[in-house]
Parts: C-alpha cells; sequence; structure tokens
C-alpha cells in the first residue's frame, strides 16, 4: 500500500526524524493559513499523488509571498498532473503540502527495502541525492552504498558508521544522522515497510539532517497487523473498478486493452494475458479469481470486467482442479443470466469433469463460445473483438 | 528416482483441523500418500479420519516418525509453524500459505540458515512425485507417472496448464513443484535444478517463471555453469504493467529490473529452449525431450 508524502512525514514525527514545518491543504484558502503559520519565505508548494517525478510534471513550485502561495496552491490543486509514473492520462490532484523552504547544502538518497535474493534488509545510500536513482544505479554504480542487515540482529552502530562515512559526512551531522537512520530503521520494521525512501535527504546550511522528501510503501499481506496505516488508504489514488474488485477479494489491475479476461492463478492470469496479445488483441485487465474461484467470485468477476467500457470481448480461462469444472460451468451460466452479458464470450475450462462443463455451457442457451485449449481460445476472442 | 519426496515420505499436516487442511490432507491420502500425523495446537489426542493429532510438531515427529510437513496454517501464524517444523528436525517442509508477511518470511529464512530442513514455499502448490505422493493441493490426475521430465515453476495453476500439455503429449514426470510466488522463498530454482540435474532417471526439465526479483536471471546463469540436461522454459508476464502486484507478492517489475524480457534473454543466452507461445508449450516439449 501507498501512502502520500504528508502522511510518510506524519510517521517520520512520531519516530523524530526531522522534516520541514508544514502542513497538507485542501484549497488555496487553507494553504494560505500554513503559509502565515510558518511565517517566513520561500515556502514550498507540493502536489501530493502516489506517483513520483512530480517537480518535472510542474507539481512541485517555490512561493516567495503570500499571494504566490494561494496562486500557485490554486494551481496546482485540481491541475491533471503527468509524471513518467502516472501514465500520459495522468493524476488529478486533490491537495497539496505546503512547507518551509530550506537552506540546502547537501542532498543525499536514503532508502531501506527486504531484499528478496538475500533475504536481507538493505539500506540503501547515495551522495548523488535529489536525482533518479535508477539512472545512478545504471550509469555511476560505485555512487551507491549498500549495507545488508540481519534482521535477526537488527542494526548496529557499525552499519551506521559504515553508512555515514561512506556519504562523507561532516563530524557535525554524524550524530544526528546516526540517530536519524536508527530511527528510520526502527519505523520500517515497526510497520512492516516495503520500501522507506527520503530523496533528497538534506543537510542544510545550518548543519541540520532533515528529510525533504519522504515515501513509505507497506507490505498488503502486513496491514492486518497495522490497523492504524490502513486509515491513510486514499481510495481517490486508485481505479475505481480496482476498489470496487478488491471489496470481493478479487485480484483486479485495469489495463488499457479491450479484451477482459478472468482467470483462476495469478501465473495462469499473466500468461492468458500474454496468449491473448500473442493472438493480435490486447488485455483489458489482469483478474485472478484465485485457485478454488467460487461461483459468486466469478459473477463478480464479470460485473468488474463490464464495468470497463473498453471491453468487447472477454475469455475466460480456467483451469479446475480441485474445483470441478461441472461446479464452475454452472457459475459461470448463472453469473453469465444474472450480470447480462452483452459482449461475445470465449471460454476454456480444462481439468476435472471437463466434459460435463462443456455440455452445461453448450446447452445454456448463452451465447457462449467454447475453445479447446489455450491458442485456440486467444485466437477466437481476438478475431471477435479484432474482426 | 524423484527429488525431495518419494513414497517412503512420511508427511504430517500442521492445520489438519482447519476447513483447507482437512480437505488437501483427505485428497493426498486419496493419491496415496502416506499421512502419519496431524499438528494443531490444543487438540492433541484427537483424531481427522484415522489420523492421529498432536499439540506439536516435536510430538507428532517423536511418535510417528514424519520427515515431511504440510503446512496449511493462516498466514498470522504461518512463519511459527514453519520455524516449529524446523526445530523438530523435519526434513521437507512445504507451505502451502498464501500471504504471510515478508517480514516474517525474512526472519524465518535467515532462522533456517544452517538448519537441515528444506522449507518448500511459501505460497505454492506443494510437490508432486506422479504414482508416490502427493503433497499439496495440485489435482493428482493431470500427471503422469515414471519421467522422465522434472518441472519447476513458480505459479500454480500455470503449472497445472503445464503438466497437463505434457501429460497429453505422453511426456511423464519425475517430480513437479511449485517454489511459491513470494518475494522471499525457501527452495529455489537452482537448487530444483541442481537436484533434477543430479536425478538419474530425470532427463529433461521444465521451469517456469514470471515477472520480478532476479531468479531466472541467476537460474540461466547456474544451468550454463552445471545444467547437461535439456531445459525448457516459460515466463508469464510480458504484458504486466510496471509497478504493479500481479497477484502474486513476488510479481511486480520494479523499475527496470524483473521484466520478462530481460529473463527470457538471460534464459536465451543460458541455453534454456523458451516456449513464447503457451498453447504451444507441450509441442515444444514433445521436440525437446
Amino acid at each position: 500500500m501507498k501512502i502520500h508524502e504528508y502522511q510518510a512525514k506524519e510517521l517520520f514525527k512520531k519516530y523524530n526524524i526531522p522534516v520541514p514545518d508544514g502542513g497538507v491543504a485542501f484549497n488555496f484558502d487553507e494553504a494560505k493559513k500554513i503559509a502565515e503559520n510558518l511565517g517566513q519565505f520561500p515556502v514550498v508548494v507540493k502536489a501530493q499523488i502516489h506517483a513520483g517525478g512530480r517537480g518535472k510534471g510542474g507539481g512541485v513550485k517555490l512561493a516567495g509571498s503570500i499571494d504566490e502561495v494561494t496562486g500557485i496552491a490554486g494551481e496546482i490543486i485540481g491541475m491533471n498532473l503527468v509524471t513518467h509514473q502516472t501514465g500520459p492520462e495522468g493524476k488529478r490532484v486533490k491537495k497539496v503540502l505546503v512547507e518551509q523552504g530550506l537552506n540546502i547544502a547537501k542532498e543525499l538518497y536514503l532508502s531501506i527495502i527486504p531484499d528478496r535474493a538475500t533475504a536481507k534488509i538493505v539500506i540503501m545510500v547515495s551522495e548523488a541525492g535529489g536525482m533518479d536513482i535508477e539512472a545512478v544505479a545504471a550509469e555511476t554504480p560505485e555512487k551507491i552504498i549498500k549495507v545488508f542487515i540481519d534482521p535477526l540482529v537488527a542494526i548496529q552502530p557499525y552499519h551506521c558508521r559504515e553508512v555515514a562515512f561512506g556519504l562523507n559526512l561532516s563530524s557535525s551531522v554524524m550524530r544526528p544522522f546516526v540517530s536519524m537512520l536508527a530511527s528510520l530503521y526502527r519505523l520500517f520494521i515497526d510497520y512492516d515497510c516495503a520500501l522507506v525512501e527520503i530523496n533528497p535527504l538534506v543537510i542544510t546550511a545550518e548543519d541540520v539532517v532533515i528529510a525533504l522528501d519522504a515515501k513509505v510503501d507497506f507490505d498488503d499481506n502486513a496491514l492486518y497487523r497495522h490497523k492504524d496505516i490502513i486509515e491513510y488508504r486514499d481510495i481517490d489514488e486508485e481505479d475505481p473498478l480496482e476498489v470496487e474488485a478488491s471489496k470481493f477479494h478479487l485480484n483486479y489491475i485495469k489495463l488499457d486493452g479491450n479484451v477482459g479476461n478472468m482467470v483462476n492463478g495469478a501465473g495462469l492470469a499473466m500468461a492468458t494475458m500474454d496468449i491473448i496479445k500473442l493472438a493480435g488483441a490486447e488485455p483489458a485487465n489482469f483478474l485472478d479469481v484465485g485457485g478454488g474461484a467460487s461461483a459468486e467470485m466469478v459473477e463478480n468477476g464479470f460485473r468488474i470486467m463490464l464495468g470497463d467500457k473498453n471491453v468487447k470481448g472477454i475469455l475466460i480461462n480456467i483451469f479446475g482442479g480441485i474445483l470441478r469444472c461441472d461446479v464452475l460451468a454452472e457459475g459461470v451460466v448463472q453469473a453469465a443470466e444474472k450480470t447480462g452479458i452483452t459482449v461475445p464470450v470465449v471460454i476454456r475450462m480444462e481439468g476435472t469433469n471437463v466434459e460435463q462443463g462443456r455440455k452445461i455451457l453448450a446447452e445454456s442457451g448463452l451465447n457462449l463460445t467454447i475453445a479447446a485449449d489455450m491458442k485456440d481460445a486467444a485466437q477466437k476472442v481476438a478475431q471477435l473483438v479484432v474482426g | 528416482m524423484s527429488i525431495f519426496v518419494d513414497n517412503n515420505t512420511r508427511l504430517l499436516v500442521q492445520g489438519i483441523t482447519g476447513k483447507e487442511g482437512q480437505f488437501h490432507t483427505q485428497q493426498c491420502v486419496a493419491y496415496g500418500t502416506n499421512v502419519v500425523a496431524g499438528v494443531t495446537p490444543g487438540k492433541g489426542g484427537q483424531k481427522m479420519d484415522d489420523i492421529p493429532v498432536f499439540n506439536t510438531v516435536k510430538q507428532a515427529v517423536a511418535q510417528t516418525g514424519a520427515n515431511c510437513s504440510m503446512i496449511f496454517v493462516p498466514p498470522a501464524f504461518a512463519a511459527d509453524a514453519i520455524m516449529e517444523a524446523t526445530d523438530a528436525g523435519v526434513d521437507i517442509i512445504v507451505a502451502i500459505t498464501e500471504g504471510i508477511p515478508v517480514m516474517d518470511m525474512i526472519k524465518v529464512k535467515n532462522y533456517m540458515a544452517g538448519a537441515p530442513s528444506r522449507l518448500i514455499g511459501p505460497n505454492c502448490p506443494g510437490i508432486i512425485t506422479p504414482g508416490q505422493c502427493k503433497i499439496g493441493i495440485m489435482p493428482g490426475p493431470i500427471h503422469k507417472p515414471g519421467g522422465p521430465v522434472g518441472v519447476v515453476s513458480r505459479s500454480g495453476t500455470l503449472t497445472y496448464e503445464v503438466v497437463h500439455q505434457l501429460t497429453m503429449q505422453g511426456i511423464g514426470q519425475t517430480t513437479c513443484l511449485g517454489i511459491g510466488g513470494d518475494p522471499v522463498n525457501g527452495t529455489d530454482f537452482i537448487d530444483c535444478l541442481d537436484a533434477f540435474e543430479k536425478d538419474p532417471e530425470t532427463t529433461g526439465i521444465v521451469m517456469v517463471g514470471e515477472i520480478g526479483g532476479t531468479a531466472e536471471e541467476e537460474a540461466s546463469e547456474f544451468i550454463t555453469n552445471n545444467v547437461t540436461k535439456p531445459v525448457v522454459g516459460f515466463i508469464a508476464g510480458l504484458t504486466a504493467p510496471p509497478g504493479r502486484r500481479m497477484g502474486h507478492a513476488g510479481a511486480i517489475i520494479s523499475g527496470s529490473s524483473g521484466t520478462a524480457q530481460a529473463k527470457i534473454e538471460a534464459m536465451k543466452a543460458g541455453g534454456i529452449h523458451i516456449c513464447e507461445n503457451l498453447g504451444l508449450f507441450g509441442e515444444l516439449c514433445s521436440k525437446v525431450f
């Protein structure tokens, strides 16, 4: 789960990790009040959306007066912000973070992530702060320092020294930096984070270590033990169909194509999307109804796919193992009758009791095309939508 | 022959009295697996069908000689169950549970380092040596006993699809296993490739990967240097968008890392026969094997 920068900074404050003074505003009036309270200029107005690259897209601006704050806030709130992470359609900005400007002397990069290959926690830092870290990693990997931490032992003073000396920090900021790093590690562990990233972490001309930006992602599997974090979820940042699907525990991701597809199991679902593309069409979604799809899940899946107006045809691909094909076929027929399917549907099913399942589908009187195998299914559905 | 499990496997089931645990235990028994014990804390002394239930894994192992465990414990308690089985000295631990927090698995993985137990999964369909024993949730009848192909995969139903196509071509399997769709798991591709390479009855290997991480790239390098048997590979997720978790917790393209394209290129460079169209998987295998 992703959260906004202002929410991440709230968490930072709980852990005594220094962040600039400021607050979140939903309109220019609120922005003005925050700036007045800050009582100094410049202030920074930052769009709050779940995507990076906000500065380049015009979503982060400096204001030198109260008038400029209201002007800029009014301009950013409501704008459609396009960044390299939002896709071409962009994202509507609904709120801004208004913060004190800082006297920046040095910009650093700092992140903590779980490393899947080594099963350790990695602290990654670089003196090349404020830049796209992927580009730094690709072009100048020597500028990135990685420290691996055994979660059973946790962060040790020598880890912090390795990081701090690696960043060539002056002795005056060493102590506050190390204390900040230890707090950040604690936050990472306490909240089952998938990512904590500060880019840039700033050293000011006054030798203050402060998080200018803040990004925190959480492990969805661990949200059950962090009820306070669930309140940070911002439905506005998600696709409405995906929000609807999540209510029924369906794994649904909306894509740009026109072939809706419903599959049991994530790997087979991805492979089904791939084979649709190979047949000359484009998948409209990823939809995994789980290894043992129930009739109710199939029905909800139909409804969600049909909620996407781009969908011109549907492919259902189910490998029935433990779930018998005859039971599944009955579920599909019921769901199709209830939801009033308006587009052609191709069904491919395989596994236990497949003959009975196909018979139920064929005798249903519904406009269903039955495919022999995966290749046949993809070709049939592609023909139906492409023509 | 086979890898990791065979007809000498004595299975215990952690979470045997739960709905899923009970159902799949019965399916495994029906396939011919020797299920010797169950563990559900607080239900020791009871029976599930004719299988004795114990309070702890240690008790179950001591009294029944179980050497393999299948775990159906809910995600919040699964890490604990895996460590309990490890501590009791169980050889093979198969964790079916989906949705275990990553941090829990990171702890488990570090805890198990140096221990003799092997973890398969989590978030996996399990492992089957056709005709001998089935430990997991896969449908038994789609498999064909007797080899000569070993199958290793990160997926569940996609594995069934691949196995089904092999069987339809008349190609049997030595052992088929899913190593799980989570970012941090126990047994990896390399462990399985190494075991299949050493198993005399396995003469070919099928490897099914997906987007996320770099396990397929590392496996390709291992194949170049250590595997003499032919390998057919498939990667799911060519059309997956970056930054989105595709059902499996581990199936995510992060930045430019973990793409299907990069994996396919690495696998081709490793001499693996890549299947580009899943609909033709069986046909390709019948040519290669």
